[in-house]
């Protein structure tokens, strides 16, 4: 089993470095075929895993990695039924992106980068989902954030593109931070990064501290599945080639937070706190991104919306509910928003534009794609019996239940305007007035559809009544709440109102005028319903502003550029200024200070210098004297550090560069020394109090000769000078 | 007989030198080849030390002591411990990578490779001394052949950096000097003997230990550098050639780190006790004001040379947790910084000789056409930005657990030092997106990818920087025993 799950893992990494490596030998045309057998044979693989842990073949396996401070830090492998369950969602849609993207893709250069970083992100996301170690998840789940990072930036040539995939990872990054400080907290509090551990240990820690670390945790999570306020680089992340947005950017990476969540729910629970917190912030972050959505005219910015809108759900899935609920709708998303990235590929494939209002009648000309769409939009929108009918009814079922009113009506309107929203999608794209030139997709990528589409439509059936709610058994959960038909009735209302709506306002019916906006549109209100003019002016000004607002995503982006980005540029050119004015300014300025003092000291003759060594050198024979037998040993150091160094500018040789010159005056220093050394007993201090004098003249000397520029050697009479004066003033210190 | 095998390392360049004297003028490529196999000598020479270490005891090993100046106690005095060892390794490595880089240097050749050998002598020197006089003559060693190395094959601006380099680096080891004086003295049991220093530094009263702590501060700070004496450092970086910027950011900046490990620590516990609360404020104005500054640079070299003040901050940080993951974080860091810091200049070097710019807005699209060289330096910026897996990443994550761990630290300094980790993501990708991505900059229409040459030279310190980011017991179980042995001996 073990063994089996490290294959599985190592398939697409070996992939990847075929891939990488063997890009000159392999030719493009081959290497997505490297790529697509190793995802099967893991696919397979991840089968065989589930019905394994199906049949109660669990395995949890740590070992050392390191150790710190005689703390060990673990490694380790997890093999569970949430991890199994997940394997096989991200091998599958793995999969199926990888041979969609065979048709997608064609034709594109740099296919073999194309399909290793495809492989490379597979292998970090499985890894992230058998972790049974806080910092080894964090690895898997940084490099997970680096192949995002290579795919939006995939067509990096694009300005677009490659600050989008800036843009994705810093802001994840950011969260990030809060990932890495709460996991080592956990380790120098509760000593250790293996979660099962960690479910033991937390209960004896104040659960105020506990609910800060689970929470650092989940800022983590609020950057990688781009919940408020870090969910800015989601929607630019559609710069890369959609089948990454289908896998990386709606299934799995960016539910990687809700896994996180999932896979250390055990502690959430102990700090209900941050389990509140969590609820609350998905729910905003659901509300909040579904209004966004129902006016974006970029096809797949209102599917990216709506991502960010589903993972604020399976937040609130998390934070009211139960493990089960949260994953239950990971699961059916990923396969209907996979499912509607690709059609949507699908239809940008044939008619190379993204804006949905230059979309119309493909219903005809692309039957498959608009068939499958429309499953995908009926499984998101929560019509029954489609898969998000199930998962997202629990949550709002979950929510009544444990009396999070706000949440609950946050949902259910949230549940109306997705349903609006992606049918306003259907209508406008397949259903519209206008005649576009387009062509179905070849089965490559029709195939991976209805696959998709087969899975929305049965996959909600796991965890209904009619299957004893089977996933949430799986998953653990002892009893399931008991269906609440009104709750049921209330959402399946919602669902169709919200698809009534679009249907009113956006579907077009060959012979009658394009009803786009008529159900808003003042004069209608006015002439069917009798509301008063007035009403109606501010009214459409209020709906016009509000359209306004949201269709500019609520300016977040343009106010973390206002009161983050640009303040940390200019706090940025700010210090570079400081540095070179002032820290610099300084150093220059007492380099200014000394010539100047140098100037009163007087002379600039060659002269000066020479006095400052005769002085210091009187110093260190007098030293000399002092210590007696020890003069005797200057010399020798001396006459030997000479003959040295004459024997290095011999070896330098040439007459006339620079460094023959500052060589040769090196041993001529040293031999005058020597040769000073060897002479006169006059006094100590004279010597001493002359040479800082000197020294000062000499240091301004040699700072007016940097600009002739010939006068390297004077550091080095400095050095000697100085080694000297020290000597002496120690010496004397001791006396 | 046993080989002295330490003074082999320190002094096999110097036998370089003496064979390329023997060398005519002119004969550059014999000269080239020369230096670079006697500049390989050490390495291979610590490679063997590696297989001969005990890695699991505290004292010092393979040490040679001979008397040299009876009369004041000065020995001729080497040996190593597991620090010393590791930065032996990265100097060794180093070294050759930066003489491979050298070739492309035309002007006076036999001078440079002169210097050069004589650089690695003086920087091997230094992790061997175990005796203060010889410990202070290899570091000052290492001063002069960087001022000629500066001043003569620098940029535009070389003689103004190599001065400033020069003057700011003696006064610092001015007072180094005078605290090895002083400490000598204070002591009075005739020997500069580091390790016997050690316990006498101890038992000074803390108004003796301070002053004299801060002499050898002022000789370590300039060196690693700390605000605000860093100044130098950017100027001698840009001016400075590529080989000369490996060698001063890989193994230079580290000898202040080291001097902190070997001498400052456990020499003065108190002292440094008594400062903990400075040098975190400073730490941390490294790590950040560094980041920041290198955010503001259009210099591709300037960027890199800010954003090593900024990981250098780290390491002083990891030595203020004084346990011993945070230093052996320091530790990790200053290994893994001489590797991709080295690596970072020796890609700006690749890019500048084939571009003759290092402007960043002149550069653009090297993705496309340089794809090897690109990939290098998209790899080396994720080590450097410390994606977990490399590493940078450990080094960080360790110093960060010290600083948790430590009782004296708010964690909030952690967390400070945490939240730079997106500031250094922010320059670094921000420089990637310019240099890599987007449209083929003017100056790039007939750059060349890289040479298997170069790759030669690269390879070697991308695999290490894989292995120690993805096995870092390799290279803590190397110094992790000494770490523990110095806070044994600072704890009393």
């Amino acid at each position: 089993m073990f063994e089996l799950t490290l294959i599985m893992l190592a398939l697409p990494l070996s992939a990847f470095v075929v891939l990488l490596l063997g890009g000159k030998i392999i030719p493009p045309k081959k290497s997505p075929f490297v790529a697509i057998t190793a995802m099967a044979i893991s696919t397979v693989l991840a089968w065989a895993l589930l019905i394994a842990v199906i049949l109660g073949k669990e395995f949890e396996r740590h070992f050392t990695w390191f150790d710190v401070g005689g703390q060990i830090v673990h490694l380790g492998v997890i093999l569970d039924p949430l991890a199994a369950g997940m394997l096989l969602v991200v091998t599958m849609v793995a999969l199926l992106v990888q041979i969609y993207s065979l048709g997608y893709m064609h034709g594109e250069k740099r296919m073999n980068w194309y399909y290793a970083a495809l492989s490379l992100f597979t292998f970090a996301m499985l890894g992230v989902v058998v972790s049974s170690s806080l910092i080894q998840l964090l690895i898997f789940w940084e490099l997970v954030g680096l192949c995002s990072y290579f795919l939006i930036g995939f067509w990096y040539e694009r300005e677009d593109a490659s600050r989008a995939a800036k843009k994705a990872f810093l802001t994840t990054r950011t969260g990030d931070v809060g990932f890495l400080v709460g996991a080592i907290l956990f380790f120098t509090v509760l000593g250790t990064f293996h979660i099962p551990t960690l479910y033991e240990r937390a209960a004896s820690i104040n659960p105020n501290l506990l609910a800060v670390m689970v929470l650092l945790l989940f800022a983590g999570a609020v950057g990688k599945s781009a919940q408020l306020p870090l969910h800015v680089w989601l929607p630019d992340a559609m710069a890369g080639p959609t089948p990454v947005s289908a896998l990386i950017h709606a299934a799995t990476m960016v539910a990687a937070g809700v896994y996180l969540v999932a896979r250390t729910y055990p502690l959430f629970e102990m700090a209900p706190v941050a389990l509140e917190v969590v609820a609350y912030v998905g729910a905003f972050t659901a509300f909040f991104a579904a209004t966004i959505a129902l006016v974006q005219v970029d096809i797949k910015k209102i599917l990216a919306y709506s991502t960010v809108s589903q993972l604020g759900y399976m937040m609130v899935g998390l934070g009211v509910g139960s493990l089960a609920t949260g994953m239950f709708h990971l699961t059916t998303h990923a396969a209907f928003k996979a499912l509607l990235f690709l059609t949507a590929g699908s239809v940008i494939h044939s008619l190379h534009t993204q804006d949905i209002r230059e979309m119309g009648r493909l219903y005809p000309k692309m039957k498959v794609t608009a068939i499958t769409t429309i499953i995908g939009g009926l499984a998101l929108a929560g019509v029954p019996p489609f898969a998000g009918f199930w998962s997202k009814d629990e949550i709002l079922l979950e929510a009544a239940h444990n009396h999070f009113t706000l949440i609950y009506y946050l949902a259910l309107i949230t549940a109306g305007l997705t349903a609006f929203y992606i049918f306003r999608l259907i209508f406008l794209t397949f259903f519209g007035d206008e005649e576009v030139e387009a062509h179905e997709s070849p089965p490559v990528m029709t195939v991976p559809l209805i696959v998709l589409a087969v899975v929305s439509i049965f996959i909600g059936f796991l965890n209904s009544p009619f299957l004893n709610n089977a996933f949430g058994h799986f998953l653990g959960e002892k009893e399931a709440l008991k269906p609440d038909l009104s709750i049921m009735a209330t959402s399946v209302f919602v669902a169709f109102a919200g698809i009534f709506v679009a249907y009113r306002s956006y579907y077009f019916q060959p012979g009658k005028k394009s009803r786009l906006n008529s159900l808003l549109s003042k004069r209608i209100l006015a002439e069917k319903y009798w509301i008063n003019q007035a009403y109606l002016r501010t009214f459409g000004f209020v709906a016009d502003f509000l359209r306004h607002v949201a269709y500019n995503k609520y300016f977040v982006d343009e106010f973390y550029q206002l009161v983050i980005v640009r303040p940390v540029h200019y706090f940025a050119d700010l210090l570079y200024l400081f540095d070179l004015k002032v820290i610099d300014g300084l150093v220059n300025s007492i380099g200014w200070a000394t010539l100047s003092v140098a100037y009163s000291v007087g002379g600039f003759d060659v002269a000066v210098i020479d006095k400052a060594i005769v002085h210091f050198g009187k110093g260190a024979v007098g030293v000399s004297k002092i210590m007696g037998g020890f003069d005797v040993e200057i010399d020798k150091i001396s006459v030997s550090m000479g003959r040295g160094a004459v024997g290095v500018s011999k070896v330098m040789g040439g007459a006339d560069s620079k460094t023959d010159k500052a060589t040769e005056s090196l041993g001529w220093t040293n031999l005058r020394l020597g040769w000073l050394a060897r002479g006169f007993d006059l006094g100590i201090v004279d010597g001493a109090v002359n040479g800082v004098g000197l020294l000062i003249a000499g240091i301004g000397k040699r700072l007016r000769r940097i600009q002739s520029g010939y006068l390297q050697d004077y550091p080095l009479i400095m050095f000697l000078t100085v080694l000297t004066l020290i000597i002496v003033v120690i010496f004397l210190g001791k006396k | 007989m046993k080989l002295p095998l330490l003074s082999m390392i320190t002094f096999a360049p110097v036998l370089g030198i003496l064979v390329i004297s023997l060398i005519p003028r002119g004969k550059d490529m014999l000269i080239r080849r020369v230096a670079t196999i006697f500049s390989a000598l050490p390495f291979v020479f610590i490679v063997y030390v590696f297989t001969q270490f005990d890695f699991g005891a505290k004292k010092m090993q393979f040490i040679e002591r001979i008397p040299w100046i009876k009369q004041v106690g000065i020995f001729y005095y080497m040996g190593i411990d597991g620090i010393s060892i590791a930065l032996l390794f990265v100097t060794g490595l180093l070294s050759i990578m930066a003489m491979l880089a050298s070739w492309e240097i035309k002007e006076r050749v036999k001078e440079y490779f002169t210097l050069m050998l004589f650089l690695e002598t003086g920087m091997l020197g230094v992790f061997v001394a175990l005796d203060y006089i010889l410990f202070y003559i290899f570091w000052e060693i290492t001063l002069v052949p960087m001022y000629f190395l500066i001043g003569i094959w620098g940029g535009p601006r070389r003689e103004y950096a190599a001065i400033k380099f020069f003057i700011y680096t003696l006064l610092g080891s001015v007072l180094m000097l005078l605290a090895i004086l002083a400490l000598y003295f204070q002591a009075d049991i005739n020997s500069f003997s580091i390790t016997q220093l050690w316990k006498a530094g101890r038992t000074f009263a803390l108004a003796v230990q301070i002053p004299i702590f801060l002499g050898f501060y002022a000789g370590f700070a300039v060196k690693i550098p700390v605000f605000p004496f860093h100044t130098w450092l950017p100027d001698a970086h840009v001016e400075a050639p590529t080989a000369v910027s490996v060698l001063l950011a890989g193994v230079l900046l580290k000898l202040g780190g080291y001097g902190f490990f070997r001498i400052a620590m456990p020499s003065f516990p108190a002292a440094f006790e008594r400062f903990v609360p400075w040098l975190v404020v400073l730490a941390l104005i490294n790590i950040i004001y560094g980041a920041y500054v290198a955010m503001a640079q259009r210099d591709l070299k300037k960027l890199v040379a800010y954003s090593s003040i900024s990981h250098m901050g780290y390491i002083l940080l990891g030595l203020v947790a004084l346990n011993e993951a945070g230093l052996d974080g320091s530790m990790f860091q200053m290994v893994s910084h001489g590797l991709t810091t080295g690596m970072l200049f020796l890609l700006v070097g690749i890019i500048y000789s084939r571009t003759h710019t290092r402007l960043i807005s002149e550069l653009g699209g090297m993705q496309g056409k340089v794809p090897m060289l690109a990939g290098a330096l998209a790899f080396d910026s994720m080590a450097s930005l410390g994606l977990p897996g490399l590493s940078g990443f450990i080094g960080e994550f360790l110093v960060l657990v010290g600083v948790i761990m430590a009782a004296h630290l708010h964690p909030v300094f952690a967390v400070l030092a945490a939240l730079n980790i997106v500031l250094t993501a922010g320059y670094l990708l921000w420089m990637i997106q310019r240099v890599s991505l987007g449209k083929i900059g003017e100056k790039l229409k007939s750059i060349t990818d890289l040479s298997g040459f170069e790759l030669a030279y690269l390879i070697p310190l991308i695999v290490l920087i894989l292995l120690f980011g993805l096995y870092p017991t390799l290279l803590l179980n190397i110094f992790d025993v000494s770490v523990k042995n110095i806070l044994t001996i600072m704890g009393g």
